[in-house]
């Protein structure tokens, strides 16, 4: 069990984790999830003693690290796999671990043969590949046979087979009891490995709750609509009258549109009244990763904007209209993941067989997302509708 | 128990890596061959020498004579034994394993003092030896008064160059700048303030040019030198563990 409270680390002027209170338990994996720059590593140095909290605590069974007794049998971590001695062997770097918390040298080529590094045990690690480190990394981690794992970034640079690896080894450390604290940018990966999340936006606290109720607390479900691709007239006549009628329309790369705040039945009444036909209706939900996304768009420190390249592109004959490209989602598009809107209290649309309905987020679960829900931060549907329809009327005209 | 593990684990640590035994090999190559060199030269030369020269020659400390290049191969094994935790972050792995500080620090530190000295003590005999056979005549015995002092004194300041660098790498954690630092500091700035009228009262106190005076046996003609032998080195001694306690100081201090 891993229990910050309050925990508060400065450097400076910047204070990159602020009053972080969470638990950790054993018996389940907990993903540990945030942009970059939000505070995840230095949280994670805090847990072990590396990097003194400014203020609060943070405990595993009850000890600070530094004064956990016999630390290094009961904790194990994989910080950083590049952090080895590069001309030192593999089973060196474990034995010298090993001695060091006391463990005996057996114990190193047990672990190798875990992670499956025996053949290159006595191979010098700056050969190794990155995944080949994050196996050496994890087999540190295991050395002591620890209660506690932590590990950052485990799956970064394995191939698939290692990532299946690492996420059935997550599961059954955590099915031995154990507690397993596991940060990672695969949004896909942690869905399908942690059951518990704890997530962070510039060092703060956004979310401490199941997988499933993530999803659900944090996800604007929505439609997808289709309209006959030859007629593209209809599908600017469906789009003013779904805005019309209160809904949110986005148009998709691939010209389908994705349609909020108006349940399946009524879009397709809608698109009878306006004489469209549709070639494709589907309910949607959302992915860990959207979920993830609208929560976290605006704690992201780090963002990238639509490349312009001034003065890089060919220049274009005279008379030719330039093709504009269709936006990729979250790039110069601030509202793609933007929360559904407001008058539908969270719910976008409800689902036709009556599905129960999902639990609206708690109020200060989510102080970041909260933000572009104010009407000033979002464009009213109506600005969103013109400028898509220009959009795909100048993507159209070519045709 | 923690102390003996990590002992254990430094011993591992410092014989696993190739920069050990390029290091340590350098420093006792260097020191001989360039000891051998000039004892070859100033027994050629002991004619021209005047007569005040010819009373204070001193064959034990020309045969060192090599200890100024050697020193410069212990200062690198001293730095990156270690900053080589650092540069590979290394030190989080190895911090979050013993979190007691001083107890990791101070192993690592012995651990590799006991190796400097012994790769000291066979450089100091054999440079020793192998200086006196190129001497002939002017050579020195062992047994004369003095001598086995120097000889000792000799893998001492070895050990002392070692741990001091060891102390700012400690501090300075960056394996380029402790080197950057150490490195022209001893082979240059250090010669230049002892050699310099106006700075060599300042010069003689520093740590290379006060441990240097235990490999003397006899002193220079117009030497006014306000220590001795082992009072100079008492002053390399009091720099090294200045270094020392800063390093510990800071990481104890420092997130890793």
């Amino acid at each position: 069990m891993i229990e910050a409270v309050g925990l508060t680390k400065r450097y400076g002027a910047k204070t990159a984790v602020y009053n972080l209170s969470f638990q950790v338990r054993p018996g389940t994996v907990t993903g540990f999830l945030g942009p970059n720059g939000s505070g995840k590593s230095t949280t994670m140095r805090m847990i072990l003693g590396l990097d003194a909290p400014s203020q609060g605590q943070v405990t595993i069974g009850g000890y600070p690290y530094r004064k956990l007794p016999n630390a290094p049998r009961q904790v194990g971590a994989l910080l950083d796999a590049k952090a080895v001695h590069g001309g030192r062997h593999a089973r060196n770097h474990l034995l010298c671990l090993a001695q060091l918390s006391g463990i005996p040298a057996r114990r190193v080529d047990e672990v190798l043969g875990v992670v499956g590094l025996q053949d290159v045990a006595r191979k010098r690690s700056k050969g190794f590949s990155l995944g080949m480190g994050q196996r050496l990394g994890i087999a540190a981690a295991l050395l002591g046979d620890p209660q506690v794992l932590l590990f950052d970034e485990p799956v970064n640079g394995l191939d698939p087979e290692g990532i299946l690896w690492v996420r059935n080894l997550m599961k059954s450390l955590a099915a031995e009891g154990r507690t397993v604290f596991v940060s990672s940018h695969l949004m896909s990966e942690m869905a399908l490995t942690a059951e518990h999340l704890i997530v962070i936006g510039r060092g703060q606290l956004l979310a401490d709750m199941s997988v499933t109720d993530f999803i659900s607390a944090n996800s604007a479900d929505f439609a997808r609509v289709r309209t006959p691709e030859t007629e593209p007239q209809q599908r600017e006549k469906l789009t003013a009258a779904l805005t019309e009628a209160g809904g949110q329309v986005l148009p998709e790369q691939d010209g389908a549109l994705r349609v909020m705040g108006l349940p399946l039945p009524r879009i397709s009444d809608l698109a009878h009244g306006a004489d469209v036909r549709l070639w494709e209706l589907s309910p949607h939900q959302a992915s860990l990763e959207e979920a993830y996304m609208r929560m976290t768009q605006g704690a992201v420190d780090y963002r990238s904007t639509v490349d312009q390249r001034a003065g890089l592109q060919q220049q274009l004959p005279p008379g030719a209209v330039p093709q504009p490209q269709p936006p990729v989602p979250g790039q110069g598009q601030p509202n793609w993941y933007a929360p559904p809107s407001p008058q539908q209290g969270g719910q976008p649309f409800a689902m036709p067989q009556g599905a129960p309905a999902a639990p609206p987020a708690p109020a200060d679960a989510n102080p970041y997302a909260a933000a572009p829900q104010a009407p000033a931060a979002a464009p009213s549907p109506a600005e969103h509708a013109t400028d898509n329809t220009g959009t795909t009327d100048n993507k159209d005209a070519p045709r | 128990m923690a102390a003996a593990q990590v002992l254990k684990s430094e011993w591992t640590k410092i014989r696993s890596v190739s920069s050990t035994v390029w290091t340590l090999g350098l420093a006792l190559v260097v020191t001989i061959a360039l000891g051998l060199l000039i004892s070859i030269l100033s027994k050629n030369d002991y004619d021209s020498l005047s007569r005040e020269d010819k009373i204070t020659f001193d064959p034990t400390y020309i045969s060192f004579a090599g200890m100024s290049l050697g020193q410069l191969a212990m200062i690198v094994f001293g730095v990156l034994v270690v900053s080589n935790e650092y540069s590979t972050g290394m030190i989080r792995t190895s911090l979050a394993a013993v979190p007691q500080r001083a107890t990791f620090l101070f192993g690592k530190i012995a651990v590799a003092t006991v190796l400097a000295f012994l790769v000291g003590l066979a450089t100091s005999f054999l440079t020793f030896f192998i200086g006196q056979a190129m001497l002939g005549e002017y050579k020195a015995q062992i047994g004369d008064p003095g001598v086995l002092r120097a000889v000792i004194g000799g893998a001492l300041y070895m050990t002392l160059i070692a741990m001091f660098s060891m102390g700012v790498a400690a501090m300075l954690r960056s394996p380029m700048l402790s080197l950057g630092i150490l490195m022209p500091f001893f082979f240059l700035i250090s010669s230049i303030l002892g050699n310099v009228e106006a700075t060599k009262k300042i010069g003689r106190f520093l740590p290379d040019q006060a441990g240097s005076k235990i490999m003397q046996v006899k002193s220079p003609f117009d030497d006014d030198t306000p220590y001795g032998p082992w009072g100079g080195l008492a002053i390399m001694v009091a720099w090294t563990a200045a270094a020392l306690i800063g390093g510990y100081v800071l990481l104890k201090k420092r997130d890793a």
